[in-house]
C-alpha cells in the first residue's frame, strides 16, 4: 500500500470516528430524562418559552428522530455545537478558546513523562537491582494507586507552605506586566506543579515498560554483536538497544491519550488551570449541557487527532512497518 | 460429554489453582496487597461499631487541627464535622461502587471480548470498531456527562464507571479467546461434539481466566479511583459519604487545614494499593516465567 492511499485510510477512519462520537451526543441528549430541549438549552431556567420554541424548530424536534440525527450532524458539521445559555456564547468558541491550554498542559506533561521515563528506563535497565530500578517501581507503585487530584493537592500543601517558590493556581499572574517574554515565563512557572503531577503517574509507568524492554533487548543476539565489534556501550544504549524499546512507550503514550485527558480534568481542576477541565467542572455545577457534550466531543477529537500522529511517529521511528506498509 | 467432564476432573486434580495459591502466598506483594485490604476492610465494617460517630453531625470548631479536640481525633472539616468519622464511614460507599463497577467492567469486556475472539470475521470486526470508539471517549468525561444526565445515585455512578471503563478488558479477552481457540484441547472438545456455547464458557474461558483474574483485580482498583474522581468534582451520591466527597468538599480549604484532604485521599492510596499490590501478587502466581525477574 502506498503512503497517500494509507493516509486517506487513516484520514477517512478518523473521519468516521468523528461521526460517531456526534451521534453519541446526540444519543445522550435523547437518552436523558426529560424534553431534550431542556438539554439543549441547559438547565439554566433562563431559557424563555420564546428561546424552547426556537430550539425546537431549529432542531426540528418535532420531527421523526432520524431527521433530526440528520438536522443536529448538518449543524455540528458546520462548527455549530450549540449555544451556551450559562455563558451565553456558541459552544465551539467556548471550548476552542479553553482548549489551548488543556492542549499545553497534556503535551508537556506526556513529553515529560517519556523523555525523562525513558531515561530513568535505560538507567535502570543498566542495574536492574540498582536503586534507580527500586526508585523507579516505587514511584509507579504508588503514582498509580493515588488519585491523581490527590497528589496535586499534597504538592500544592508542599509548595504553598513548605517551600512556596512555585505558583499553585492559574495559568499566569495577571498582576505582573513584563512583556512577551516574561508572560511566556509566567505561563511556564505556573505550568510547572500541574505538569509534573500529570506527567509522574506516566513517567513511572513509561520507565518501568522501558526498563523490562530493554532488558529483553539488552540480552539479544544482536546487541552481542555490536558489543563483539567494540561498539561502546554509549552507542549500544542510544543506538542500537534504544530505537527498539522506544516502540512500546510510543505505543502505550498514544492509547493513553485518553487517559491523560481524564487526569488532566481533575489537575486542571485542583490547580485551577484554565483548560477544558475546570470548564467541564464548571458547565456541570451550572447543569450547561450543551457544553459538557461539547468538551466531550472536543476532546474525542484530539484524542482522534494524537492517534493520527502516534501512527505517524510510529512509522517514523520503526522502519519495519514502512517498508512492510 | 462425559469424556469432557472426566478430562476437566483429571485437569483439577492436577490444581493449578492450588499452586496457583502457594506462588502467591511467596510473593510479598500480594501477601502485603492482602493485609492492606483486610485492615481497609475491618476498619470500614468494624469501625462504625466501635466510634458510633454520625459522620454529618457537627461535633467540634470548623478545621480544628488534629490532636487539638478529643471529639475529634483527627481534626475536623470546614462545617466541624469529624474527620475520623468521615474515614470510617466513607469506605463502604468506594468499596461498594469499586466492587459493582469493577464487575460491570468485567462482564461487559469479557461478553465483548469472547464473541469477537471466538466468532471472529464480522463480529469481530463490528465489536472491535464499538471497543476501538469507547477508547477514543475521555473515559473520565465520559462518566461525568453520564452522571450530569442521569442522576447521580451510587448505582448510576458504578454504571457509568462500567460502562466506560471495559474496552480494555475486551481487547485482553479478545486476545486470550484468539490464543486459546485453535489449540488441541479446544479442537478435542469440538471433535466430541461441544456446541459453541460450550467451547466459550466451559473449555476457553476457564483457560484465559488467569490474566483475567489479574486484570479484574487492577480494574477495582481503577474504578476507586473513578469513583473518588467524580465525587471529588461533585458528581457522587450527595446523600452518600464517601472518601473522594471528602477530598472535593475540603478541597477549598486545603490552606487552611491540610488533614481535611491528606486522610481520606490517604485511605483511598491504600485501598487501591491493596489492590494493585493483590494483582501483582496474582500475576506472579499466575505466570511462573515472571517469578524470576
Amino acid at each position: 500500500m502506498n503512503m497517500a492511499m494509507m493516509v486517506t485510510r487513516r484520514l477517512l477512519h478518523a473521519f468516521l470516528l468523528i461521526l460517531a462520537v456526534l451521534i453519541l451526543n446526540f444519543l445522550l441528549i435523547h437518552l436523558a430524562p426529560g424534553d431534550p430541549a431542556d438539554v439543549i438549552a441547559g438547565e439554566m431556567g433562563g431559557a424563555t418559552e420564546e428561546m424552547m420554541a426556537d430550539i425546537r424548530k431549529n432542531y426540528g424536534l418535532d420531527k421523526p428522530v432520524y431527521v433530526q440525527l440528520g438536522i443536529y450532524l448538518g449543524r455540528a458539521l458546520q462548527g455549530d455545537l450549540g449555544q451556551s445559555f450559562f455563558y451565553n456564547s456558541p459552544v465551539l468558541g467556548l471550548v476552542a478558546g479553553r482548549a489551548g491550554a488543556t492542549i499545553l498542559l497534556v503535551t508537556t506533561a506526556l513529553l515529560f513523562a517519556i523523555f525523562v521515563g525513558t531515561l530513568l528506563g535505560v538507567i535502570a535497565s543498566h542495574k536492574p537491582k540498582g536503586i534507580v530500578s527500586g526508585l523507579v517501581t516505587l514511584v509507579s507503585v504508588v503514582g498509580y494507586s493515588a488519585p491523581i487530584f490527590w497528589t496535586g493537592m499534597m504538592l500544592v500543601i508542599l509548595f504553598a507552605w513548605v517551600y512556596p517558590i512555585f505558583p499553585i493556581a492559574n495559568m499566569s499572574d495577571i498582576t505582573k506586566d513584563a512583556g512577551f517574554f516574561g508572560h511566556i515565563l509566567d505561563i511556564l512557572h505556573h505550568l510547572i506543579l500541574p505538569a509534573l503531577t500529570l506527567g509522574i503517574v506516566y513517567l513511572a509507568q513509561y520507565a518501568r515498560l522501558t526498563r523490562a524492554s530493554m532488558l529483553e533487548i539488552l540480552g539479544s543476539d544482536y546487541i552481542r554483536t555490536a558489543r563483539a565489534k567494540g561498539v561502546s556501550e554509549i552507542k549500544v544504549y542510544g543506538h542500537h538497544a534504544l530505537r527498539n524499546a522506544i516502540l512500546p512507550v510510543v505505543t502505550i503514550a498514544g492509547l493513553q491519550f485518553g487517559s491523560i485527558i481524564s487526569g488532566a480534568v481533575l489537575v486542571e481542576t485542583v490547580f485551577s488551570w484554565p483548560g477544558l477541565g475546570t470548564l467541564a467542572f464548571e458547565a456541570i455545577l451550572a447543569r450547561d449541557y450543551p457544553t459538557i457534550l461539547g468538551i466531550l466531543f472536543f476532546s474525542s477529537v484530539l484524542v482522534i487527532i494524537a492517534n493520527l500522529l502516534t501512527d505517524f511517529v510510529y512509522r517514523l521511528v520503526d522502519p519495519r512497518i514502512r517498508a512492510g506498509g | 460429554m462425559t469424556a469432557i467432564d472426566n478430562a476437566t476432573e483429571i485437569v483439577q486434580s492436577q490444581s493449578p489453582i492450588r499452586e496457583a495459591l502457594r506462588a502467591f502466598r511467596q510473593s510479598w506483594a500480594g501477601m502485603l496487597g492482602i493485609i492492606i485490604l483486610a485492615m481497609v476492610v475491618i476498619f470500614t465494617y468494624v469501625g462504625p461499631v466501635l466510634y458510633p460517630v454520625d459522620p454529618f453531625e457537627i461535633v467540634w470548631a470548623p478545621l480544628t487541627a488534629p490532636g487539638q479536640s478529643e471529639m475529634a481525633p483527627l481534626g475536623t472539616d470546614y462545617l466541624g464535622r469529624d474527620i475520623l468519622a468521615g474515614l470510617i464511614h466513607g469506605g463502604s460507599a468506594t468499596l461498594y461502587v469499586g466492587l459493582v463497577a469493577g464487575l460491570i467492567t468485567i462482564t461487559i469486556g469479557i461478553l465483548v471480548g469472547a464473541f469477537a475472539g471466538f466468532y471472529r470475521g464480522v463480529v469481530d470486526e463490528i465489536l472491535m470498531r464499538v471497543t476501538e470508539f469507547f477508547q477514543v471517549l475521555p473515559a473520565l468525561l465520559f462518566a461525568m456527562v453520564l452522571v450530569t444526565l442521569f442522576t447521580p445515585t451510587i448505582y448510576v455512578v458504578a454504571l457509568a464507571i462500567g460502562i466506560v471503563s471495559w474496552p480494555t478488558t475486551a481487547r485482553l479477552t479478545r486476545a486470550e479467546f484468539l490464543r486459546i481457540r485453535n489449540l488441541e484441547y479446544v479442537n478435542a472438545a469440538r471433535s466430541v461434539g461441544a456446541r459453541n456455547r460450550r467451547i466459550m464458557w466451559r473449555v476457553i474461558l476457564p483457560n484465559a481466566l488467569a490474566p483475567l483474574i489479574v486484570a479484574a483485580t487492577l480494574t477495582i482498583g481503577i474504578a476507586i479511583l473513578f469513583e473518588a474522581g467524580l465525587s471529588f468534582l461533585g458528581l457522587g451520591d450527595p446523600n452518600v459519604f464517601s472518601w473522594g466527597m471528602m477530598i472535593g468538599a475540603g478541597r477549598e480549604y486545603i490552606l487552611d487545614g491540610w488533614w481535611v484532604v491528606t486522610f481520606p485521599g490517604f485511605m483511598i492510596f491504600l485501598t487501591v494499593l491493596g489492590f494493585s499490590l493483590v494483582g501483582d501478587g496474582l500475576n506472579d502466581a499466575f505466570n511462573p516465567k515472571l517469578r524470576e525477574r
